[in-house]
């Protein structure tokens, strides 16, 4: 049996699992989600609230010695309606937006949900930098980055 | 820091495109540094050290692939390494390289890599796992949606338009037709690029480079090797790299120190590349730039950040024909990373593509009189910057005071 060259191909896939530490810095910003607040660590020596939570300040080269709470409310920084199906991923379409919140210096990723996309220019438009948003909790939250999302406030 | 003037010696790539039926992935890493040190005009023996480009492996799906690839790239019996810094790879591995020559410690040094991108149909979802579980994974990011956030903003700071944009896209394309090597090529319109599927905000799909598979490979050598072997050497004068936190929120807003939108990592490393290079004056010194610009969106920050022009005012520039290549400077004569995109090598390419404009072999796409040429690559979340300067002289230059 002759197979052409273009069809012969050997199929394999990657099948890994994974346990990730979660450490005391995340621990400690997870468990905070747990009540609906999102917590910030901060750095007396910069005076920068970060978000992700760092347990070092890269800037001021001091351990990051304290925590602020975020508002729930603030602005967007940069923002995408996502359109297109990509493998493993949401099906679309969908909105993120880095958001920087009240009392954090650092601006974080998540979805933007309640919004009518099918206009994406139009969509895209409203969610311009400097446009105002706010977070929305889950009833339950579990402890997890995806408790909450952000709407347009 | 007195060091050895370093040249590129030797260039070799494959011919890009979505699959190589008739290869194995080794075999196409062998294929391009056959060709670069053949150019080069050295055999394996005369070879001291190999650097290995290659960024992720899950795309051609062999697990930390350097190794099956060390005895086709004949690097057995010799220094191996593998450099892996995202989509900058190819801009790293040469700079790993140039500064094995530099140091004096090699004098004959082969840079080579391969990446097959289709490989797998999974390619952006290998790109949402290169983000923490913690905090971003699970918010969609990849390659598309990462730098379509940082164009929304640039659009944004600048007013820049998708029309814009677009037309990176069709001088892109039309450029290509020169490259025998380029995967995607030919004339299109503006409406073509706009009428294209879209994808994520701003992006359609024509804004979008291909998943390329192919090689390339380059040949350095100190001074008098390269006296030996190469009438017309291409000279390293500058290198350096520039990395940012992974985190894309830490660069944005009023606290940031950085601008995400801007790619000023690449400004910090282009200057102090031309700091190295003797360039006082880029618009004026430098006729060709490779850019790695995966995305329509990449090229007027990369062109603001190398110094072409102020922030904002390279759309402007780019409507009026001033990045074609018979314009002030030529930006991406190759057709770029737009055309092709072969991760691991793509910034390798890029030093080729420059390399071979300064060694006066370019082909086609031959510019006249280019005595400089600057390649960069950008990889990770716009992340790591690697800019390269490339000259036809070294007298006065090539050396770090």
């Amino acid at each position: 049996m002759s197979t052409a060259i273009d069809d012969n191909v050997i199929h394999g896939e990657w099948h890994v699992r994974y346990n990730y530490s979660v450490g005391k810095v995340a621990g400690q910003f997870f468990d905070g989600l747990k009540q609906k607040r999102i917590l910030a660590s901060h750095c007396a020596a910069s005076g920068i609230a970060y978000l992700p939570p760092r347990a070092y300040c890269e800037r001021a080269f001091e351990p990051c010695d304290g925590w602020v709470e975020a508002g729930h409310q603030g602005v967007i920084e940069a923002a995408t309606i996502v359109t297109a199906q990509f493998e493993h991923l949401p099906p679309p379409p969908y909105a993120i937006a880095y958001v920087r919140l009240d009392n954090v210096s650092t601006a974080l990723v998540n979805f933007v949900r309640g919004m009518e996309l099918s206009d994406v220019p139009a969509a895209a438009a409203r969610l311009k930098p400097g446009t105002k948003v706010k977070v929305v909790f889950k009833d339950t939250p579990e402890g997890r980055i995806t408790d909450f999302h952000y709407e347009l406030a | 820091m007195a060091k050895n003037t370093v040249a590129v010696i030797g260039t070799g790539q494959t011919k890009f495109k979505t699959h190589y039926a008739d290869k194995t992935y080794v075999e196409l890493a062998q294929d391009a540094a056959k060709l670069a040190m053949d150019d080069a005009g050295v055999t394996p023996d005369e070879l001291d050290a190999i650097v290995f480009s290659m960024a992720p492996t899950q795309f051609m799906g062999v697990n930390d692939c350097d190794r099956w690839a060390t005895s086709h790239v004949w690097g057995t019996g010799k220094p191996f390494m593998r450099i892996h810094a995202g989509g900058a790879t190819g801009g790293s591995a040469l700079q790993a390289a140039y500064v094995h020559v530099a140091s004096g410690v090699h004098r004959t040094v082969l840079v080579v890599g391969a990446d097959r991108v289709a490989e797998t149909p999974d390619a952006q979802h290998v790109l949402n796992l290169i983000w923490d579980r913690f905090y971003e994974h699970d918010f969609a990011l990849n390659t598309v949606t990462m730098t379509a956030l940082a164009a929304q903003r640039y659009m944004s700071r600048y007013g820049t338009t998708e029309e814009q944009f677009a037309q990176v896209v069709v001088r892109a394309r039309k450029n290509a037709m020169g490259n025998p090597y380029a995967h995607l090529k030919g004339e299109i319109t503006v409406d073509d690029v706009m009428n294209s599927p879209r994808v994520a905000y701003p992006y359609k799909r024509f804004d979008i480079c291909p998943r390329s598979s192919g090689a390339a490979a380059v040949v350095l050598s100190n001074l008098d090797v390269a006296k030996e072997k190469c009438a017309r050497p291409a000279f390293v004068n500058g290198v350096s790299a520039i990395t940012h936190s992974v985190f894309m929120g830490d660069r944005m807003g009023v606290f940031s120190e950085t601008e995400f939108s801007d790619h000023d990592g690449e400004h910090i490393a282009a200057y102090e590349a031309y700091r190295q290079a003797g360039i006082t004056d880029p618009t004026s010194q430098i006729q060709v730039a490779e850019l790695y610009d995966p995305f329509s969106t990449f090229q007027f920050p990369s062109i603001e950040s190398l110094g072409f022009c102020g922030r904002g005012r390279a759309a402007a520039i780019s409507d009026e024909g001033g990045w074609d290549l018979d314009g002030q400077v030529a930006i991406g004569p190759s057709g770029g990373t737009l055309c092709t995109n072969p991760i691991g090598v793509t910034g390798l390419v890029r030093v080729v593509d420059a390399a071979n404009q300064v060694m006066g072999k370019a082909g086609q796409n031959q510019l006249p009189n280019v005595h400089n040429a600057v390649a960069t690559a950008v990889g990770g979340s716009t992340q790591f910057f690697a800019v390269t300067m490339l000259g036809d002289d070294h007298a006065t230059r090539g050396r770090v005071q």
